[in-house]
Order: structure tokens, then C-alpha cells, then sequence
């Protein structure tokens, strides 16, 4: 079941750029391409907990700020030779508000 | 227009189903709005765009109430209530239309605003331009908006056009087509800004100017408000029938009434409200074969944008964005000034946007529509039908696009076509142009399209040396890239992009911190820097440590400090919980480990206290390490500590290629160890003695000597100089001491110490600069706006109860 909440408008985000949302299992990065596409994934790296959000984006893709990992923001995949995924959630643009899917990290929290 | 339509429609399935009665405001039949732009811009005249004359309705036997407004329905009694009288029906069609859009500012019902969307709206243009030295404003850039410019400007007015976004027809186009139509339109002659937030429209009686959130005017005798449309639904309101932004209907085009009907740019169909004429024919076709009690259902269509502005072509239909499981294929041809790209999606193609040369526009279209599988011929579709089969791209394109005047050797003034009579006079190398024209015998740093123009003229007969490019989006090195921005006066990103053939729509994480770099240190004034183009430390202002945390370095001018400045320190220290303060080696104190959203409200209560950012993080001025000189210590020469604040409060803020530290000891025995920074001073007792390109980094390097300054003044001016022509000629990322080792300390020296007249105007290009980005980035980012914007999450979350 999806469950999704009304996060914030889409102009709060800088095109090419991304804002963090807390959550208890730790930040989810929203990032908002130059052609105002929106992907939602975990803002931690998973080779030395770099800030995501804190990275350059560029087409659908976001390079980690500390070692230039490259991560595919539609599927959360390394790119290149670096290998590493993170968590992608569900969202989604409606009239100019950003809903996030948070039914995956609830479900996670009771797991 | 789209009653006329459907009456067709209507007429052709049976003539003889309804008796027709046909009101409208306006005192003439259909006409084809959307060539309302031809009409302005004197292309066309009115009769050539009138679809239906009164002897169409005579014809047909249609009962025409032209110059008639109706006023009220009444559903009851299944009546319309006109200014002639009260009119029954069985059926009823609203084709209403729209109205513009009136952006909300003071202003916007002065005479002489006006709207775009009828005849009347042209003939008051019309007598507007009449005037000589007549001057229009529009309001949007957008398709309308555009037409409305192109057209008043071959009227002879005076145009400006403020775009509320980013680039023009952003709903149609990317950055990149945008770019190129507003330099096609600036070519005409018309002022286009965007980002333009309207304040207010000034005047008294009549409209004289528009004022602008920055405080600029635009002078207008006309403002066009082309910022939208707004369906005209008041009738329909009035009826009770159920409008949200248009009037509902259903896929029949029925409203919630079922013996009225609706269509146009005044009905509201699953949400959507229609501008474009596609989909209105598409309405027509459905509501009469309604009207007839035959099924039949509106599907929204796949929209495509034609601009009508003569000689700009430009075509846009379907889905832009990337997206999950797209892909895209990019075609740029700089010298013709084309932009194609292409949107697929399982070997589909969903969208296209495309510039320039619109010619196979229809045959993508065709693909898109029928939803045809373009696998096979993938690798060349984008050349279009023709070109199936066809040769790749040349990679030489670019350089082969540049104009004769353009400058190849910055050094020595070298334009391409000097260049390339030198290679029709028999000089065929690299040595052989260096040896005859003297281009890239300077610096070197147009080396590489030097070469590149060799094989544009040589063809075949020259192999260019393979060069490292800046990344894989582009074949370009740094220099060639540099010189390209300079000599096409090229002073956007999307402009770099597209003149020199970016492969990818928006770069990556290695070309554009270096583009946007090359750009700032270029045209200071015009471009803007982009915050979402730099790597993390310096869009935040402090360095990012290895667990995600900041440290936050105040500026302590020359090393030097007061009690007032380490009490607001410790007190920082205290009140943020900062786990670490260290005493840096450039003479400063750093707090280490601050929590991003603590940043802003930290830097307040430093500024509180006098101190601004110390740019520890920035590719840009660092520190100005000094000793006590002749203030204190028995051994000084010169006030070392007293200059080395002047130059840091010249430099500070500005952005070099790389980080610039400097350093001013008082004597030889050279306590500041000056001798292994970017720009070393040291003071002996008959001046100052100014060496360069020292390093104590990864490399250990020792200054070499760049000249003797007599007076403070000019080891002031020396040391400007030097770091100007460093931003000016070094590649991103290049310290000072490899920027001297590839160009030679004896180039530098021509420039910075022999020329006294290239020196004083790279001090001067250096101020200029520093106009801009001589401030502190802390107390501009401190702010409640940027408080909001930027430092805080997006949302809390952990703030909800957990279930």
C-alpha cells in the first residue's frame, strides 16, 4: 500500500539540486532535475556516507560530494566501475507539490 | 473558430439535423485566431484568415447574431436571454473562447495594457505602432508572447519581452532550443529578459513603463499581457453548471447538463485546459457526432508547437523530460545553429524538441503518433528520412562554424582567418602557424584549435594530436573551450553547451564547476553564477567533513586577531557544541564538525562580531600569512603585517582556478615562510622582492623570482596582476605553480612586470570583478529567505508520531 504525504511545493527545490526530508531511518534526498523531473532516494552513500543531496546533478544522475560515486537517480545503481546501489522511493509531482511514498520506510521501520 | 469547426463537422454528418441560430460577441463570423500573428506582423490580412463569411452561414442556413452577446441561460425554460430577446433550444454549445490572462500587479487596467486573443486586441496594437519610436512591453514569453514581439518588432516598434522563467517557451522547449530562439531574437533586435519578476505598470493616464521587482523600468507605450489565458466561463458559472478552471465536460464534450455542450478554450477536459488548435478540431469532430446521438469519444492528443515567426523554425511535441526507462538522442550542428533531440522510450519515440531545421519535424511526428518501433533504424534516426544511412557527425563542426574574425590566439591577437590564409600560403603544422603568425607561440593554450583549424582547412592531409577533453561531454579541451566562450561572447551555460556541441543536455560533475568558473572569471558583470554548477563546499560555504558535518573558518585579516574577535569565537564554539577548534596553518582558528542547518545562524553571530567567511573552502583567495615586521620584531624590514592585510582585503572573495594562498614576511629570515606559497612576498630594506608559483602541497616547490618592487604600491600591483592573468589563462584546477610551469615564467613576466600598460588593465579587469564578488557569501546566506530556501530540510518527518 502506498502512502503518500505532501512533502513541499517543487520551487523549494533549485533545479539541478536537491533538499533532504528526515525521516526515522535517516535522510531521504528529493532531487529535482533540469527538466523538473523529481526522484526520491537515500541521501547516504553507501561507500563512506556521503551527502547526496550535497552533490552535483546532471541529466538523471547525482555525483556523491566526498568520492564522485555516480548514482542513477531512477534506479539508486552505481554508474562505472563503482559498485554500490541505494534505496529509491516512490514520488511524484501533482499541481506543483512533491508527494513522497513513505509506506516503504514505514514498513522497513517495523521490520 | 471552434464553433465554426464543429458546425462543419455538424453540416457534413446531416445537413438538416438542427436548425442553427449562431451568436457572438464580436461583429464578425469565424476567423482562425491562432493567425492573429500573421495578421500583426502584416504577413497576412484579415480576409486570408477568416475561415467562415456570411455567405458560408447564408449557405448553410445559419441564423447569425454577430455584435449579439448572449446573457444569461436559463435551463429551466431551456432559453438563452440575449440583448435582442429570449432565443429556445434543444441543445446548446458554448464555444466561449478565452480571455488573457491580467497578471495581478498595480497597474494592470491602465489604457494601453492589453490583452492578445482578438482582432480588436491587433488594431489597438496596429495604432500603436503607428507612432514612430513607439515602444512595446511584453508580459511572457511563451508562444503567444513571442509571435505578439516578432511581429510588433517588424512593425518597426521597439520590443522588450520579460519572461517570468528561466528560458522562453519553457513548457515547449529545454534550455537549449530556448536559447537559441532568444538569440535569434535578440539578433532582430528585440530586448529579452528572463527571470523577470513585473512589480507594477507605471502611468497616469496611460501606460508609460513597467517596473520591475529589481527596481529596473522598461519604457512602454504598450504592455501585451501574453502570460496565459483565461477561459471565459462566466456564463456558465452564472447557469450553475459545474466549472473549475474551464467548464467541465465529459468526453463527449457534454457538460453537467446534458443538453449543453461545450468546446474550445473555455471547456475543462480531465483537468486539462486546451490553447492549442489540435485539440479544439479534435473537440469539434466529437461534439457533433454528439449532437447526432452517435458515440464518440475525446482523447487528448498529442500537442505540437509550431512558433509562426517567419524565419524561425522550431517545432516541439510530446514528452520532453527524462524520465524512468527514457533515453534521449541529442543532435547539435553549432555552425547552422540546430538543436534536435529526441525522447525515447521502448524503442519508441515520445517526444521531440527541435531548432533550426524543422524540416523532418513531420516525419518524427508521424513516428510518435503512430507509436512505431524505430529500433532498427535507431543509430541514424535523428537525421531524419533523408539520411538513413547517413555519415556521422563531424567532430570538427564547431571550429569549422567559427567566423573568420574570430579570435583563435588571445596572446597575440590571431584570427582564424589569418590563420587559415597562412595555411593556404604553405604553412601546414602547428610550428609552421607558430613560425608565421605567431599564434599559440605565446601561452600555448590555443594550441589545440590551432590544430583543429589546420584539419578543418587540410582535411585528411593533418591528424590532430589527440588532446585530453574536459570530459566526456564534450571533445573540447579547457583551453579550446575558454577561448570559444571569449571570442563568441558566450555568457550562458546552455550557450556554451550548444556552441560547442555538449553531447549531454546538462554536462556533468567535472565540465560544469569548470564552466561555470570560466564564466564568472569572464563576463564578471553579465553571468550569473549557478550555485547548482559548484561542488559542495563552496554552494555551502564551508567544507564538508568526512562524517557530513562543516567546519567554519572566520577570516582573521593578516593572522591577525582581538580579544572582542576570540570571545565571539568561543562563545560560537560554545553555543553550537563545535567538538573541535583548531589553529589552522594559514593563521586562523577552525571550528570543526558545525551541523549544516547550524551554518547560517552561526555565521550571524560571527558577523555580529565583525568577521566575515575566511573562504577556507573555496577555489578563490584563502589567506595572507604574515609576520610581526618592523610593528614588533627587531629584525623587520618593511610592515609586512600592515600590507599583508592590504592584500587580503583587495583579494579576498575573489574566484581563481584553484586555491590561492599568499604569504609577506618582514626580512629574509622569512617567518611567514613565503617562499613556498602562489604569491610570496618578502621585504628586505630597499623594497620588496615578489616570487610566484611556489607550492607546499602534494608537490614541495620553492617561489621563483617575478620582480622587485621599490614601493608598496606596486608589490600590490604585481601581486593583482599575477593572480589576474592566473584566472584569465589557467585551466580549472590548476594551482598557480602548474599554470607557470606550461606557459613559461617568462610569459608571465612580459605581461605582469615589463608591460606596464597590460598590467595596469589586468589590475583593472581584476577590480571589475571584484565589484561583484568582493562581499561576504555569510552574511548574504544568513538570511531568513535563504534560511528557508536552502540550509533547513525540506521536511521533518521524524516529527510525526510514530504509528
Amino acid at each position: 500500500m502506498s502512502n503518500w504525504i505532501d512533502i513541499a511545493s517543487l520551487d523549494d527545490i533549485p533545479r539541478r539540486g536537491a533538499r533532504v526530508v528526515k525521516t526515522h531511518l535517516g535522510c531521504v534526498a528529493i532531487f529535482r532535475t533540469h527538466d523538473n523531473q523529481v526522484f526520491a532516494i537515500d541521501d547516504t552513500c553507501p561507500h563512506k556516507k556521503g551527502p547526496l543531496s550535497e552533490g552535483i546533478v546532471h541529466g538523471t544522475a547525482v555525483t556523491c560530494p566526498l568520492h564522485n560515486w555516480v548514482f542513477d537517480l531512477k534506479t539508486g545503481m552505481t554508474q562505472g566501475n563503482d559498485k554500490g546501489s541505494v534505496a529509491t522511493f516512490g514520488v511524484r509531482v501533482e499541481d506543483g507539490r512533491i508527494l513522497l511514498d513513505v509506506s516503504r520506510s514505514a514498513s522497513r521501520l517495523v521490520a | 473558430m471552434a464553433s465554426g469547426r464543429m458546425l462543419e463537422d455538424l453540416f457534413d454528418i446531416n445537413r438538416d439535423a438542427f436548425d442553427v441560430t449562431l451568436f457572438g460577441a464580436e461583429p464578425h463570423g469565424n476567423y482562425n485566431r491562432i493567425m492573429l500573428s500573421p495578421v500583426l506582423a502584416g504577413d497576412k490580412t484579415f480576409d486570408e484568415i477568416v475561415t467562415h463569411d456570411v455567405d458560408w452561414y447564408r449557405e448553410h442556413g445559419v441564423n447569425c447574431r454577430f455584435g449579439e452577446s448572449v446573457v444569461k441561460i436559463d435551463r429551466k425554460k431551456k432559453q438563452v436571454i440575449s440583448e435582442g430577446g429570449m432565443t429556445h433550444y434543444d441543445k446548446l454549445v458554448i464555444a466561449t473562447g478565452s480571455a488573457s490572462f491580467m497578471i495581478p500587479v498595480p497597474g494592470n487596467d491602465l489604457p494601453g495594457v492589453i490583452g492578445f486573443r482578438d482582432l480588436n486586441d491587433v488594431h489597438k496594437m496596429f495604432a500603436a505602432s503607428d507612432k514612430p519610436n513607439s515602444k512595446a512591453v511584453i508580459i511572457g514569453g511563451g508562444l503567444l508572447g513571442l509571435e505578439a514581439a516578432a511581429a510588433l518588432n517588424a512593425q518597426g516598434m521597439k520590443v522588450t519581452v520579460l519572461h517570468l522563467m528561466g528560458h522562453l517557451m519553457e513548457r515547449q522547449l529545454d534550455p537549449a532550443a530556448g536559447y537559441l530562439l532568444q538569440k535569434e531574437l535578440e539578433r532582430r533586435g528585440i530586448n529579452v529578459v528572463c527571470k523577470a519578476h513585473t512589480k507594477a505598470i507605471l502611468g497616469h493616464e496611460h501606460v508609460d513603463a513597467v517596473l520591475m521587482e529589481n527596481g529596473t523600468t522598461h519604457g512602454a507605450d504598450i504592455v501585451v499581457m501574453a502570460a496565459g489565458i483565461r477561459p471565459e466561463t462566466r456564463i456558465a458559472t452564472e447557469a450553475a453548471l459545474r466549472v473549475e478552471r474551464g467548464i467541465v465536460v465529459d468526453d463527449a464534450m457534454v457538460t453537467t447538463d446534458p443538453d449543453i455542450l461545450a468546446l474550445g478554450e473555455c471547456v475543462e477536459h480531465d483537468g486539462t485546459v486546451y490553447g492549442l488548435v489540435a485539440p479544439l478540431f479534435d473537440m469539434a469532430k466529437v461534439l457533433a457526432r454528439t449532437l447526432v446521438d452517435e458515440t464518440a469519444k475525446f482523447v487528448a492528443p498529442s500537442v505540437s508547437t509550431k512558433l509562426k515567426v517567419t524565419g524561425v523554425d522550431l517545432f516541439s511535441v510530446g514528452e520532453l523530460a527524462e524520465g524512468d526507462d527514457r533515453e534521449e538522442i541529442v543532435f547539435r550542428d553549432p555552425g547552422r545553429g540546430i538543436y534536435k533531440r529526441l525522447i525515447l522510450q521502448d524503442d519508441r519515440i515520445v517526444g521531440t524538441v527541435m531548432y533550426g531545421d524543422t524540416t523532418d519535424s513531420s516525419w518524427f511526428f508521424s513516428k510518435i503518433k503512430a507509436n512505431e518501433d524505430i529500433s532498427e533504424i535507431r543509430d541514424t534516426l535523428i537525421f531524419g528520412p533523408a539520411f538513413q544511412g547517413g555519415e556521422p557527425l563531424d567532430p570538427l563542426a564547431a571550429v569549422a562554424a567559427l567566423p573568420d574574425d574570430a579570435e583563435i590566439c588571445g596572446c597575440n591577437g590571431i584570427c582564424k582567418s589569418t590563420i587559415t590564409n597562412a595555411i593556404t600560403g604553405g604553412a601546414h603544422d602547428l610550428a609552421a602557424i607558430k613560425a608565421t603568425t605567431k599564434a599559440s607561440a605565446s601561452c600555448g593554450n590555443c594550441s589545440g584549435l590551432v590544430e583543429q583549424v589546420l584539419a578543418v582547412s587540410l582535411g585528411d592531409d593533418f591528424v590532430v594530436p589527440a588532446a585530453q577533453s574536459i570530459c566526456g561531454c564534450t571533445d573540447f579541451t579547457h583551453e579550446d573551450v575558454r577561448r570559444i566562450i571569449k571570442s563568441q561572447q558566450l555568457k550562458s551555460m546552455p550557450a556554451v553547451m550548444q556552441e560547442c556541441g555538449w553531447k549531454t543536455s546538462c554536462g556533468c560533475h567535472v565540465c560544469r564547476p569548470a564552466l561555470n568558473y570560466y564564466m564568472i572569471a569572464e563576463w564578471p558583470l553579465e553571468y550569473q553564477d549557478d550555485a547548482q554548477s559548484r561542488l559542495v563546499n563552496e554552494r555551502n560555504h564551508a567544507n564538508i567533513q568526512k562524517d557530513g558535518t562543516y567546519s567554519v573558518l572566520p577570516r582573521m585579516w593578516g593572522g591577525m586577531t582581538t580579544p572582542d574577535e576570540l570571545r565571539a569565537i568561543a562563545d560560537a564554539a560554545d553555543k553550537y557544541n563545535v567538538p573541535a577548534v583548531k589553529v589552522t596553518g594559514g593563521q586562523r582558528i577552525d571550528l570543526l564538525g558545525v551541523k549544516k542547518e547550524d551554518l547560517p545562524n552561526m555565521w550571524a553571530d560571527l558577523n555580529a562580531a565583525g568577521m566575515v567567511s575566511g573562504h577556507a573552502y573555496a577555489k578563490g583567495l584563502r589567506t595572507v600569512k604574515t609576520c610581526v615586521g618592523t610593528d614588533f620584531c627587531r629584525f623587520g624590514t618593511q610592515d609586512s603585517t600592515g600590507l599583508g592585510i592590504k592584500l587580503e582585503k583587495m583579494l579576498w572573495g575573489s574566484w581563481t582556478p584553484h586555491k590561492v594562498k599568499l604569504a609577506v614576511s618582514g626580512c629574509p629570515r622569512n617567518c611567514a615562510e613565503a617562499t613556498c606559497k602562489d604569491v610570496g612576498i618578502i621585504c628586505v630594506d630597499s623594497g620588496f622582492e615578489v616570487s610566484v608559483a611556489g607550492a607546499a602541497g602534494m608537490e614541495l616547490k620553492e617561489t621563483q623570482p617575478l620582480a622587485k618592487a621599490a614601493t608598496e604600491e606596486e608589490a600590490i600591483e604585481l601581486t593583482i596582476a599575477f593572480v589576474q592573468l592566473y584566472r584569465e589563462h589557467a585551466r580549472y584546477l590548476d594551482r598557480p605553480h602548474r599554470w607557470v610551469a606550461k606557459v613559461g615564467l617568462d610569459w608571465v613576466i612580459a605581461r605582469v612586470v615589463d608591460d606596464i600598460v597590460e598590467r595596469a588593465a589586468l589590475c583593472e579587469r581584476f577590480e571589475i570583478s571584484q565589484s561583484v564578488y568582493r562581499n561576504d557569501p555569510w552574511a548574504e546566506q544568513s538570511t531568513p529567505e535563504f534560511e528557508q530556501r536552502k540550509w533547513s530540510p525540506l521536511a521533518d518527518l521524524t516529527l510525526e508520531a510514530a504509528e
